[in-house]
């Protein structure tokens, strides 16, 4: 086969056009990362919150006497050997005011500690109209070896939750980051930094 | 080996002596008879730990392996069986047949062909030395879940270059026979003129070459958030889990699709043959096969219907999945059709494509139940699950396979097999298969988790009975390599047309058909 043969050429168009989507779905794969956290925030699915403090939070007054539960759950991630709870488990909220519940936690492992809490709303959809104005989730804590303390999250239910929710849980859940911090960068924050989701 | 000697008979160059034939062939018949060899033998590998684990499951409490290898060994199950077995047991026959069917003299790419077979075995051989690894091998189920596939021991980046090395060869043999089947046909075979099995494949390998590298994608992401610091999937660094059940689940749900298609193609060859009928609905089933695929892409999340998404992406994947089921019933019923009133004979290919439609069936049935949002909270990762797919997957995949392998095994072989022990492998397979599966619907229903070593006691008299079925299942497919090898080496001469009067230009062939066939190409009317 030295002459350009048509079939070949047809064979070799094929080949590259194959090729070309192969490489382009291994891309695609990757793009759908940020696909996804955009996705999330804009929609609010998947219990993402806003990521960081909410700037004009005004409080609202009262417009009816509703009220809606908010329940608040504290896990850690596994083996932990951490204390970590909340102040009170539920709390009757008004939309449109402000409130502060606090969460203890105690650093169990006889070392120092970094340690990162990621909040998660449910349902999902009602996690845009959460808003936090101050929060431990936002920054790294800082833990020495068998501290404990206290550390307050201040809140408001927006009035604009839709009537269907009344009950929301604001679910924390801690992770240890020492390690992970002091070794290697933080792969995905360098690429696109919207994808944080404290 | 014996096959040389069969086609040097009639053969003006014929192969290479030796074992550099196998090494460095780029003949398809060759490479076909290597897929499906090693199809096989990883569908006996994959079958050895299946039994070890209706062997634990036989009785409550622990027995045989602790529960960590138990974990391995489901895990490992999966992964071999469709990544060693039923993939490459279909590549295998599209090697084997797309150049026969669409009048070509080989495969469009043969050296690239040669490579993505020879890639399998590396990948398998790393996959399966993770079993003598500190740490064992992979543990976290197929679906390689973060975070708890990141927890595997020394395995894990064995597991992620098998998964990568087995993408390469799935994506290589697609690229293959989309060029083949796109510029190799002979003159006059239009494109709706293809045999069936052909335009399934095309389908197929369009849904490999557009997930498998998502695929790829999503076990990078895993190999970095494991050894370079990044986050992906990691909650504590911004990253999340479901993110990956999402992007997993994008190729997972088009890969059960690359389960089936081709299946679908097998049967369509066999039952008219012998129902000797023409196809009914030939171009309702190029139809909906492309409809199935294109449904594929955009039902992922039925397999984490529990993991909290809003009412709305429930309700919409519950329709899609469910949606499926027309294109599905369009195939079922065309079979059926074809059969009606047909002089219908019942040799053993026959018997395995219609227990094929009769027991796809029931898995499909299974599938609806599943993707039945509400209902699916309670069989979410239960024993109905597992009955489900291996109702899809055994008595369909697995099932088409062994039709098509009885079918055309005396034009590969130019021998007979044997008829009597060919309807034992189906009579003894279908019953055992049943008793394996069925009753594992029940335990599901009743609340047995899938992936469990140990079960409650309420479960003891189903797990007795499936395992009793997986064990006959098992042995009855001894009888299947006797039967292979045994055609192989020899038997009743085989006429070219084999069959009465089956359609397709690879019954113009002799039997066995010569090393290099349609070096002329043949003229479609």
């Amino acid at each position: 086969m030295n002459a350009p043969d048509p079939r070949q050429q047809a064979t070799r168009r094929t080949l590259r056009r194959m090729l070309f989507v192969a490489v382009g779905m291994f891309g695609f794969g990757f793009a759908m990362v940020p696909f996804y956290n955009v996705f999330c925030d804009i929609t609010g699915l998947n219990g993402k919150t806003a990521s960081g403090p909410t700037q004009t939070l005004e409080e609202q007054p009262a417009a009816t006497d509703r009220t809606v539960t908010v329940e608040f759950i504290a896990n850690l991630n596994q083996g932990m050997p951490w204390e970590f709870r909340p102040e009170v488990n539920k709390m009757e909220v008004q939309p449109g005011k402000a409130y502060t519940v606090r969460f203890y936690a105690h650093n169990g492992t006889g070392r120092e500690v970094v340690a990162h809490a990621v909040p998660s709303v449910t349902p999902g959809l009602a996690a845009k109209h959460f808003h936090k104005t101050e929060c431990f989730c936002f920054t790294e804590q800082k833990f020495g070896a068998d501290e404990g303390r206290w550390m307050p999250v201040r809140f408001m239910v927006d009035p604009e939750l839709s009537d269907k929710h009344n009950e929301l849980t604001l679910s924390y859940t801690f992770f240890d980051t020492g390690a992970r911090t002091a070794a290697a960068p933080k792969g995905l924050e360098a690429v696109h930094p919207a994808t944080q989701t404290n | 080996m014996t096959t040389a000697t069969a086609h040097e008979a009639h053969d003006d160059h014929g192969p290479a002596r030796g074992l550099s034939r196998w090494l460095f062939t780029t003949n398809h018949k060759d490479i076909g008879t290597l897929y499906l060899l090693f199809a096989l033998l990883m569908f006996f590998v994959g079958g050895s730990m299946a039994m070890a684990i209706r062997a634990e499951l036989f009785e409550p409490g622990l027995q045989f392996v602790n529960p960590m290898f138990f974990n391995s060994l489901t895990t490992m199950h999966a992964l071999v069986m469709i990544f060693g077995a039923v993939m490459p047991a279909f590549v295998g026959l599209a090697n084997w047949l797309i150049p026969m069917m669409i009048g070509a003299p080989d495969m469009a790419l043969p050296r690239m062909n040669n490579w993505s077979f020879w890639i399998l075995p590396f990948a398998f051989t790393l996959l399966l030395s993770t079993f003598f690894m500190e740490g064992g091998a992979p543990a976290g189920g197929w679906t390689i879940y973060p975070p708890l596939v990141l927890q595997t021991g020394d395995a894990f980046p064995f597991l992620i270059f098998a998964i990568h090395l087995m993408g390469i060869s799935s994506i290589m043999g697609a690229i293959n026979v989309v060029v083949t089947i796109l510029n190799m046909r002979a003159p006059g075979m239009t494109m709706m003129k293809m045999p069936l099995f052909v335009w399934t494949w095309l389908i197929t390998a369009y849904l490999l070459i557009a997930v498998m590298p998502v695929l790829a994608g999503a076990v990078t992401m895993l190999l970095t958030d494991k050894f370079f610091g990044t986050s992906f999937f990691t909650a504590a660094g911004g990253g999340d889990p479901v993110m990956f059940q999402h992007i997993f689940w994008f190729f997972g749900h088009p890969e059960v699709y690359i389960m089936i298609l081709p299946a679908f193609g097998i049967v369509s060859q066999i039952i008219p043959t012998f129902a000797r009928k023409p196809l009914f609905g030939y171009s309702s089933m190029v139809y909906a096969t492309a409809s199935i695929a294109f449904l594929s892409f955009i039902v992922w999340a039925h397999h984490m219907f529990t993991v909290g998404m809003p009412l709305a992406g429930e309700l919409f994947f519950m329709y899609a999945t469910m949606l499926i089921a027309v294109p599905t019933g369009v195939k079922v019923f065309n079979w059926v059709s074809t059969m009606w009133r047909g002089s219908m004979t019942f040799e053993t290919p026959m018997l395995f494509a219609l227990g094929f439609v009769v027991m796809f069936t029931i898995g499909g049935f299974s599938g609806l139940m599943l993707a039945i949002a509400p209902v699916d909270f309670q069989y979410h990762d239960t024993y109905f699950v597992v009955a489900h797919f291996h109702y899809v997957l055994v008595t369909g995949a697995v099932f088409a396979i062994m039709a098509g392998a009885y079918y055309w095994l005396p034009k590969w072989t130019g021998n007979m097999y044997n008829e009597t022990l060919g309807k034992w492998h189906f009579w003894l397979s279908t019953i055992s298969v049943n008793v394996l599966f069925f009753p594992q619907h029940f335990l599901g229903l009743a609340g047995m988790p899938r992936r469990i070593p140990d079960y409650s006691i309420q479960f003891a008299e189903f797990n007795m009975i499936s395992s009793l079925g997986g064990f006959a299942f098992g042995l009855s497919q001894l009888l299947f390599v006797y039967i292979v090898f045994s055609t192989i080496r020899g038997g009743a001469r085989a006429t070219d047309e084999v069959w009465d009067n089956p359609e397709g230009l690879e019954w113009t062939l002799s039997s066995p058909p010569p090393y290099h066939s349609f070096t002329t190409a043949p003229e479609v009317k």
